[in-house]
């Protein structure tokens, strides 16, 4: 606990002296990561980080900000926020009393014990202030209780109330100074505050705490009574702590319900659902059971992966086909899609995005809401039910999460004003938008920066058949530059083929080999442009099998790699090796070479009980062999990712 | 799913002659005691397919196949019974009913399939690969029928055992060339560009076109308006339909643009070119397409796709358009096939009516059917057969491999191999069949002999 708390107090003293010019504006976004603070001190840090705004502050800064931290230092990389939850997550399921000792070791060090009081003062401020906003009523009083309770020793009056009111935004200025010089603080600060923060950083916690729960209570029957800060005994830690959780409420019911409300909701979808263990016999049965796409398991799976979805190949694709007509409630484009997703028709991560966002488009449009039913409940529910159709078609991709993410939030912020019409226009305009800014748009800026980096006499390689990759080279070519190209490419896809022989019709002079060859070809390679599946906030690049392969050649003869990425498939999770999560594909197809009836040995072997196949569809390419990622936002180190996920990647800021 | 069933009946078939009449048309006879059309509008409401459009030629037949319907599927199916004139053809049907016709896609069945391969396979290949026409092909019978008929019934040339020459692309997805009717005797000619284009041609003679095509309504239409002298379905206008996929003639106008109009209104042009280029580089391009798209050639040809579904070997698909491929349906139905017959077979591997009659020592061999009423007298011996309702059968007769219909009376010691007899059909003593039919109602004198004959009344 205690080192943990050391490395992630560091990076947050940074942030707190960077953004307190710009904290007063910030302040919405920090309320609402407010309760979950209260609820686990240790991770009380992540207010600040989701505080940023990218209404308030110029990107452009930011990157800058976090670059050169970054760059200081490795270690304190700056979380993006939600992962940061998932951590809440789990801490949360801790007994409440051990977390309360994890909160303590603040005492111990000077530093983090200024620090953390800094920030529970601006926390407690940002509290004022929105309350003193909105509800009065309701703000004075909790604002007695917080100060009763933080003068426990004192004596509480309502006379008092105004005081810290006030107070606390000095304090919070302070804290921020503080953040520079522990020292100055001391002298800055008032005689008041000071003497708190130094005792009772665990007493005002709670006292935090006591004033939100007496919030709740007053905003309950909101017949507030004196009452209610007498009952509250210090004593009382462990019970207090089961309360934590309900401060959030509080806070909604004393503020803008809804937003609060929705905003809880939101973060809590974002937490990912466990993923699904294949191994785990029970549940897979379970899942069958609801599953359209009658599935046989493989048997001879490799154990290391027996966690992965593996069906015997080629008996979904009849058994789908066969169902047509009585899968009544799937939309035929949707339907469509599945099938060529199965069948291995659409591969690629945008032309899937966009293959399932145009078959959602074609719903949207067909959609008549049943009686009694609203839109946006029915909607999402359908296109939940959908995205499970493609999921057992093929496990969907993380780009193709955040699209649905995205489009969910979308039929949630519906107005509740708009009729049926409007809102499927509206939805329909911005899937458009979502593919042309997402997708189009992103193309053409990361070809504009990528193409910078091309000079004359460059071989450039590239592995499988990325489609941005595509566009840089023709691109490239179009301007004139003089350069080569060597495709690698691996069996069983060869996808590079494709790529070879729209290359070669184009007239650019292309090299092509298998990856086996690859650390020959890579003597002669001046830069590696490699597409990507996801970049995860780790600034893992996870990619086609063979990714990381050709970029740790790559790296290991000093060759630069850039990856090309949208950044719609960034995505906040973290991923250290490439085994958790994959996609198995089908394992004939290893042993089999199509047009090759010769030399097919392995034919009758594939039902031995001795012989396992992988087929792994990717990989995880990790940041240190990747010199840039080029993006639409710029090229970035994979260091930045998380300040993209951050900045850019929530769901309502997408368009 | 936006499908639209159209079974095409028949009316008379002329190769069916002494079996079906203007009382029983070939919609109606009986595959073990079952009209077979119900094998078709079975496997169709098995796949929740029920609306149904059911073409018949000639009112009389229309009125006989309407009421054995409306008996029938009252509560089950919503079936419209379309007459058209007699001889018009399958396409002339299809022409006739054109204006009932409103969803994007048609799914065609001829009314004589005995089937098993669920109609779905091939309404998702087709929506799949968003096909002009996507048509079923199953494995050729292999017990043989001696003659095939086109389902117009205007060719009777002998062609044992093949009925198709059928060109499949590598993949096995997109027809390239099929040879039907008188075709398939002659020399094969193969377009020089569809060859080109796919660059692997495989020819099989082992498949047969099924008859049950999914077509995309608007181009179906279009042809059937402006070719007129097309009448078949199976001999003209599916093979138009290949020959042209590479130079597209119908101007189906609709069928690329309206997928993505989506993008219009928001974005430019270039925006759509860009996310089809991403669509059509991300997905395994049909040969279509790259005879079409990478030559650089700014004039983008029309094409369309011909789809096939190949049914696999284990399903059980066949036409009833001969005499031959009705004693083997029937033969199939209540032996190999039996699942598709929906009865439950004794442990003898038979069907007796429980109100059927047997004399002493008369056995019943396995895969035959004996239904309701029938009486039979002692030492018989019933082997692969199937005898209807309320036959009176005498001593000493031997059936084998025949098909007796309902009402039909056989007298003492007659002997039937492989032979069809029709209703109310009557057999005096010692009647000697082999490989024949009788029609409706025909007396066969006692102690005659036949032999390959067709026994029906002038």
């Amino acid at each position: 606990m205690d080192a943990r708390r050391a490395t992630t107090t560091v990076p947050r003293v940074r942030q707190v002296g960077f953004f307190t010019p710009n904290a007063p504006p910030a302040q919405p976004s920090r309320t609402h990561s407010f309760p979950l603070d209260s609820s686990s001190p240790p991770l009380s840090n992540s207010p600040v980080n989701s505080s940023l705004s990218p209404v308030m502050i110029p990107p452009s800064r930011h990157l800058s900000d976090n670059l050169v931290h970054r760059a200081t230092s490795p270690l304190p990389v700056p979380e993006p926020s939600a992962f940061r939850r998932h951590h809440v997550a789990v801490v949360g399921s801790y007994n409440p009393t051990e977390s309360l000792l994890g909160s303590s070791p603040p005492l111990a060090s000077p530093s983090s014990r200024v620090i953390g009081d800094g920030e529970f003062s601006e926390e407690s401020s940002a509290g004022w202030f929105r309350r003193s906003n909105s509800a009065k009523f309701a703000s004075s009083f909790s604002g007695a209780f917080d100060l009763t309770s933080v003068k426990s020793s004192e004596t509480g009056g309502f006379h008092q109330v105004k005081k810290p009111v006030v107070a606390q935004p000095k304090e919070e200025k302070s804290g921020a100074a503080a953040v520079v010089e522990p020292q100055i603080n001391k002298g800055l600060s008032s005689s008041s505050t000071k003497p708190l923060k130094e005792k009772t950083t665990k007493a005002e916690r709670r006292a935090l705490q006591e004033a939100q729960r007496a919030a709740k209570a007053a905003a309950k029957d909101m017949t507030v009574s004196v009452g209610v800060s007498t009952s509250k005994p210090v004593k009382q830690q462990p019970a207090q702590k089961k309360d934590a959780p309900p401060p959030a409420s509080s806070i909604a019911v004393s503020d803008r319900k809804g937003v609060e409300r929705s905003m809880e909701k939101e973060r809590r979808k974002d937490i990912p659902a466990p993923r699904m263990q294949f191994d785990d016999k029970s549940r897979v049965e379970k899942a069958k059971k609801r599953a359209v796409v009658n599935q046989s398991e493989a048997r001879n799976r490799v154990e290391l992966f027996r966690h992965l979805p593996q069906y015997e190949h080629g008996t979904q694709l009849p058994d789908l086909e066969s169902k047509f007509f009585q899968l009544d409630p799937m939309h035929p484009a949707v339907y469509k899609v599945g099938l060529q997703y199965l069948a291995g028709d659409i591969s690629g991560g945008n032309a899937r995005c966009i293959a399932m966002l145009q078959a959602f488009q074609e719903v949207i449009k067909d959609y008549s809401t049943p009686p009694e039913k609203s839109l946006t409940r029915d909607l999402t529910a359908k296109i939940s039910s959908f995205v499970s159709f493609f999921t057992e078609c093929r496990p969907l991709s993380m780009s193709m999460g955040n699209t649905i993410r995205f489009l969910k939030s979308r039929i949630a912020k519906l107005p509740l004003t708009f009729s049926e019409s409007e809102a499927k226009a509206s939805l329909c305009a911005d899937i458009d938008r979502f593919i042309n800014e997402k997708i189009v748009l992103a193309d053409n800026v990361i070809i504009r920066h990528a193409v910078t980096k091309i000079m004359d006499g460059d071989v450039l390689l590239t592995y499988g058949s990325s489609c941005v990759v595509e566009m840089i080279l023709l691109y490239a070519h179009e301007l004139g530059k003089q350069f080569r190209v060597v495709i690698v490419d691996s069996r069983p896809k060869l996808k590079g083929q494709a790529l070879l022989r729209r290359l070669v019709g184009k007239g650019l002079s292309c090299t092509y080999t298998h990856i086996n060859a690859v650390s020959y070809i890579m003597h002669e390679v001046t830069r590696v442009f490699l597409g990507s599946s996801s970049v995860l906030s780790n600034g893992t690049v996870y990619s086609r099998v063979g990714t990381a392969c050709v970029a740790m050649v790559a790296h290991a003869f000093h060759v630069p790699v850039l990856i090309c990425c949208e950044a719609y498939k960034f995505h906040e999770r973290v991923l250290l090796d490439s085994i958790c999560s994959n996609e198995l594909g089908d394992p004939d197809a290893l042993t089999k070479v199509p047009g090759r009836m010769d030399i097919n040995y392995l034919d009758d072997l594939t039902n031995k009980d001795n012989m396992q196949l992988l087929n792994l569809m990717y990989d995880a390419t990790p940041s240190e062999y990747v010199s840039m990622i080029i993006t639409d936002y710029g090229m970035i180190p994979p260091t930045s990712v998380p300040v993209i996920v951050r900045e850019y990647g929530r769901e309502y800021l997408w368009i | 799913m936006d499908f639209q069933v159209v079974v095409l009946a028949g009316g008379t078939s002329k190769n069916l002659l002494p079996l079906v009449s203007k009382e029983v048309p070939k919609a109606l006879l009986p595959v073990a005691n079952r009209p077979v059309l119900s094998y078709v509008l079975e496997q169709l409401e098995l796949s929740n397919l029920k609306d149904l459009i059911v073409v018949v030629e000639g009112e009389d037949a229309a009125i006989h196949v309407g009421g054995w319907i409306s008996n029938a599927y009252v509560d089950r199916l919503h079936v419209e019974v379309a007459a058209v004139h007699e001889e018009v053809g399958t396409a002339g049907a299809l022409r006739a009913i054109a204006h009932h016709l409103t969803a994007n896609d048609i799914l065609v069945v001829s009314g004589d399939l005995v089937f098993d391969v669920p109609p779905g396979a091939l309404a998702a290949a087709h929506r799949k690969h968003n096909a002009v026409v996507t048509t079923m092909l199953c494995p050729a019978p292999v017990s043989g029928p001696t003659e095939s008929g086109s389902s117009g019934g205007k060719d009777k040339i002998k062609k044992p055992r093949r009925y198709n020459i059928i060109g499949l692309d590598p993949s096995k997805q997109f027809l390239l060339h099929i040879g039907t009717g008188a075709e398939v005797e002659k020399d094969i000619r193969i377009q020089k560009s569809i060859l080109r284009a796919v660059g692997q041609m495989e020819i099989r003679a082992d498949l047969m076109d099924a008859h049950m095509y999914a077509f995309k309504r608007s181009v179906l239409q279009e042809v059937l308006d402006e070719k007129d002298e097309f009448q078949s379905l199976k001999e003209d206008v599916l093979p138009y339909l290949v020959r042209s996929q590479l130079k597209s003639e119908v101007l189906f106008s609709g069928v690329p643009q309206t997928e993505e109009n989506g993008n219009e209104k928001v974005s430019s042009q270039n925006n759509q070119a860009v996310v089809s280029r991403i669509m059509a580089n991300a997905s395994t391009p049909s040969f279509h397409e790259l005879s079409s798209g990478y030559n650089g050639s700014t004039h983008v040809r029309r094409i369309h796709k011909c789809c096939a579904y190949i049914a696999s070997e284990s399903r059980y698909c066949q036409r009833l358009n001969s005499i031959q491929a009705f004693s083997d349906i029937n033969r199939d139905v209540i032996g190999d096939a039996s699942h598709l017959s929906g009865y439950s077979f004794s442990a003898h591997n038979n069907i007796i009516h429980p109100s059927a009659q047997l004399g002493t020592r008369t056995t019943v061999g396995p895969h035959c059917m004996l239904w309701e009423g029938s009486q039979m007298g002692d030492k018989c011996s019933v082997k692969r057969s199937v005898i209807g309702r309320h036959c009176r059968i005498g001593s000493n007769v031997k059936v084998v491999n025949s098909v007796v219909m309902n009402h039909v009376t056989i007298g003492d010691g007659c002997s039937i191999h492989g032979s069809v007899i029709c209703s109310n059909a009557q057999l005096q003593e010692r009647a000697v069949l082999k490989d024949c039919q009788v029609g409706a109602g025909f007396v066969v004198t006692a102690g005659s002999e036949h032999k390959g004959e067709s026994l029906a009344r002038k």
